[in-house]
C-alpha cells in the first residue's frame, strides 16, 4: 500500500486533568477510507479536532506527507488540503447557504483594492455542489438556518467534498440524514476516495462503516484498540469492540496482526 | 439547460416574492422608520426644514454620529460592542490637538498619527477581550472611563490645568489638508449654483449654503466603503461569520482573531477622524467631546437591523439610522415641540428597533 498522507503517532490530549486521548495511533492513506468508531465520549471528536488543526496535541507526533507537522490553526491544515465536516458542522444560521459554502476561503475576482467577493461564482458551484448531493436549494442565497437539520449536515458534507485536497475529515456526518441522503453521502465517500483522497469516517453505525471502510480503528476511552483491515473483522466484532464488550479479549486475536 | 432545471426543480420549492426578500433586508427597519420620521415631520414641521439649508443643519450631527455608528455597527455585526467609543472622542481629540498646538505638527503627520494611536487602543481592547473570554461590553465599559479620565488628566498637563486646549485654528490655518477635514466642501460650485439661482441666496449675494459641510462626505463614503466591505468582498464574509458563530467560523478557517482585532481598530478610528473634524471645527477640545456618543451610535446601528448578538446587520442601516437620529434632533427645533421629548424617543426607537430586529431574525432563519 502507498505511504500515509497522514499520520498520527501516540496522540495525547489533556483538558486540564481530563484525558481525553491517552496516546492514540492512527494513520490515513490515499484512496482508503479509513474508519474510527467507538461509543459516546471515546474521544473520536477529539481526535479529528488535532487532526484538523482546532486542537494541539499535548503531546504526540503528527506526519503529512512524512513531515513532522503542526498546524496552528484550522486554516492551516485546509490549507494543507485537509477538510473536515465537524459533529457541530460548523455552519452559521443567520448567513446563506453561499456564505457558509465558501466561508473562509472565498472566491475572489479583480485585483488589489477592488479584489472582491465573486458572489456569482460561488451561487453556481454551491448550487451545482449540492445538487450533485440530491439536494435542490431554493436559492443560494437562503440562509442556513432554514434548512433541515439534514439539509445542514448535506451543506457541510459538500462544502468538505469541494475544498478536501488530500484528505476528507467526516464526523458522525450521517446523523441526521433519511435513508436517501445517507446512500447519498456513502456513495460520494466512495467517489472521493477513487479520486485517491483519504478519507476519515466517523460512525457509530457499523452498517454504514462495514460498507464504504477499508480499515477500522476502535476507540474506546481515548486509548485505540488497534486497527482491522476489511474482511479481517466482522460486524458483529467490531459493534462488540465499540461496545468495550466482554469479547475483547476473545478479539484481541483477530486484531493483533494488524496492530 | 432551463429545462433540465425545471425538470429536477423540487415541486415544494417556491420562489420568494420580491416583497418578502426585501423583508428580510438588515436596513428594511430603518428606512421604514426614516420615512415615518419624514412623513411625521413634514406634517408638523416648519417646511424650512425640508429647504437645502435645512437639509445641511439635520445632516450635519447626523453625519457626526454616523461616523461613529459605521464603526459601531461593523463591530457588532463581527459580534462585539465598544463601549469606549464615546471617550475615544475626547481622548483622541485631545492627542489631536496636543499634538498640533503642543508639538506644532503638521495635519499631515497629526492625521496619521492620532489614527494610529486610536488604532493602537482599539487593537489593545480587542487584545484583552479575545485574550481574557471576556465580554466587549465589560472590557470597553473600563475604557469608556480610563480614556474619559486620560483626556482629563491629560488635557490640564497639555495646557497646564486648564479643561479646555484652544489654538487649533492658528495652528492649522495654512495647512493644505485643512479643507479636507473641515468646513465646507465644493464652495466653487455653491457659489455658481447660487448665481444661477438653484441655491438661494443672503441679500448680500452669497449663497445660503455655502457647500457640503466635510463630515457629510465622509459619512457617505465611510457608509459605501463599509457595506462594500461586508457585502462584495471576503472579509465582509469573515465579519459576518466571526459574529455569527465565533468557533465555527475559526473551524471553517476564518482568521477570528485578526477579524475581530481589525474591527476594534477601525471603530477607534472611527471616532478618532469624528474627534479631528470636530476639533477643526470647533477650533479647540475638552474632555467633555463625546459625552454618551457610545450609546447614540449603538442606537443608530440597532436602529440599522444590527443585532445585539452580532452576526447580522447592514451599515447601510447605520447609515439611515443617524439620518433619523439628525432629523429628530434638529427637526424638533422647527416644530413647536419641546425639544426635550428627544430622550423619548431614544429610548422609544431603540426598543422599537430591538422586537423589530427580532422579528426580522426569525423571518430570516426561520425560526419558530
Ligand atoms: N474542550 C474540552 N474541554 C474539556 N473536556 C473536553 C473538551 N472536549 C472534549 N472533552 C472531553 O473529552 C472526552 C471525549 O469527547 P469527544 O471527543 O467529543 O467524544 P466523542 O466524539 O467520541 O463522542 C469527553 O469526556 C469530553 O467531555
Ligand atoms: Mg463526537
Amino acid at each position: 500500500m502507498s505511504e500515509p498522507i497522514l499520520q498520527m503517532n501516540n496522540i495525547e490530549k489533556h483538558f486540564g486533568n481530563v484525558i481525553a486521548l491517552a496516546g492514540v495511533s492512527f494513520d490515513i492513506r490515499p484512496g482508503e477510507c479509513h474508519c474510527l468508531l467507538g461509543d459516546n465520549g471515546a474521544g473520536k471528536s477529539t481526535f479529528i479536532k488535532t487532526m484538523s488543526g482546532v486542537h494541539k496535541p499535548t503531546s504526540g507526533e503528527i506526519l503529512f506527507e512524512g513531515k513532522p507537522m503542526s498546524f496552528d490553526s484550522p486554516r492551516d491544515a485546509m490549507e494543507a488540503g485537509i477538510a473536515t465536516v465537524f459533529q457541530d458542522l460548523a455552519m452559521i444560521p443567520l448567513m446563506s447557504v453561499t456564505r457558509n459554502f465558501f466561508m473562509g476561503r472565498e472566491p475572489t475576482k479583480g485585483h488589489g483594492l477592488f479584489k472582491r467577493f465573486d458572489v456569482q461564482h460561488a451561487n453556481e458551484v454551491t448550487m451545482s455542489e449540492m445538487k450533485k448531493m440530491g439536494i435542490n436549494l431554493r436559492e443560494p442565497d437562503q440562509a442556513v438556518g432554514t434548512l433541515s437539520g439534514g439539509e445542514r449536515q448535506t451543506v457541510a458534507i459538500a462544502r468538505a467534498v469541494y475544498f478536501g485536497a488530500k484528505v476528507l475529515i467526516l464526523d458522525e456526518p450521517t446523523s441526521a440524514l433519511g435513508v436517501r441522503q445517507t446512500s447519498n453521502v456513502l456513495a460520494t465517500i466512495a467517489k472521493v476516495r477513487e479520486q485517491g483522497i483519504g478519507v476519515v469516517f466517523i460512525s457509530h453505525n457499523v452498517r454504514h462503516a462495514m460498507s464504504v471502510g477499508d480499515r477500522f480503528t476502535v476507540l474506546n476511552r481515548g486509548k485505540t484498540h488497534g486497527t482491522a483491515k476489511k474482511g479481517e473483522i466482522t460486524s458483529e466484532e467490531l459493534q462488540d469492540l465499540m461496545a468495550g464488550g466482554q469479547e475483547l479479549a476473545e478479539l484481541e486475536g483477530s486484531l493483533g496482526g494488524t496492530i | 439547460m432551463t429545462e433540465e432545471a425545471e425538470t429536477a426543480m423540487d415541486e415544494r420549492i417556491k420562489k420568494d416574492p420580491l416583497y418578502r426578500r426585501l423583508m428580510k433586508r438588515p436596513e428594511l427597519g430603518a428606512i421604514a422608520g426614516m420615512i415615518l420620521v419624514t412623513v411625521f415631520f413634514l406634517a408638523t414641521a416648519d417646511p424650512a426644514m425640508f429647504t437645502l439649508s435645512g437639509f445641511m443643519n439635520f445632516m450635519t450631527p447626523a453625519a457626526q454620529l454616523g461616523i461613529l455608528a459605521i464603526g459601531a455597527a461593523m463591530l457588532m455585526i463581527g459580534g462585539e460592542f465598544d463601549l469606549s467609543i464615546g471617550s475615544m472622542v475626547a481622548f483622541a481629540g485631545l492627542i489631536f490637538a496636543a499634538l498640533l498646538v503642543n508639538f506644532g505638527m503638521p495635519l499631515v503627520v497629526a492625521i496619521p498619527a492620532t489614527l494610529i494611536i486610536a488604532a493602537a487602543v482599539g487593537a489593545v481592547n480587542g487584545q484583552i477581550v479575545l485574550r481574557t473570554g471576556l465580554p466587549s461590553f465589560i472590557v470597553t465599559l473600563a475604557f469608556l472611563f480610563v480614556l474619559r479620565g486620560l483626556s482629563l488628566v491629560g488635557l490640564k498637563w497639555a495646557t497646564g490645568g486648564s479643561t479646555q486646549l484652544r489654538g487649533i485654528r492658528d495652528a492649522v490655518e495654512n495647512d493644505f489638508l485643512t479643507p479636507v477635514f473641515s468646513g465646507d466642501a465644493f464652495p466653487a460650485l455653491f457659489a455658481w449654483l447660487a448665481n444661477i439661482g438653484v441655491v438661494e441666496t443672503f441679500k448680500n449675494g452669497a449663497p445660503k449654503v455655502p457647500g457640503i459641510p466635510v463630515e457629510i462626505l465622509w459619512f457617505v463614503l465611510l457608509a459605501a466603503a463599509a457595506t462594500y466591505i461586508l457585502l462584495k468582498t471576503p472579509v465582509g464574509n469573515w465579519i459576518f461569520a466571526v459574529g455569527g458563530d465565533t468557533n465555527a467560523a475559526s473551524n471553517s478557517g476564518v482568521p477570528v482573531r485578526n477579524v475581530k482585532i481589525a474591527l476594534f481598530m477601525f471603530t477607534a478610528c472611527c471616532a478618532a477622524l469624528l474627534a479631528i473634524i470636530q476639533v477643526l471645527d470647533a477650533g479647540s477640545t475638552d474632555a467633555r467631546r463625546g459625552f454618551q456618543k457610545e450609546f447614540e451610535a449603538i442606537i443608530a446601528a440597532v436602529i440599522g437591523g444590527c443585532l445585539l448578538t452580532g452576526g447580522y446587520g447592514s451599515a447601510i442601516g447605520a447609515f439611515f439610522g443617524s439620518i433619523i437620529f439628525g432629523m429628530v434632533v434638529i427637526g424638533l427645533t422647527y416644530t413647536n415641540i419641546d425639544q426635550d421629548w428627544f430622550q423619548v424617543f431614544l429610548g422609544t426607537m431603540l426598543l422599537l428597533a430591538v422586537m423589530f430586529n427580532n422579528v426580522i431574525r426569525k423571518r430570516v432563519t426561520g425560526e419558530r
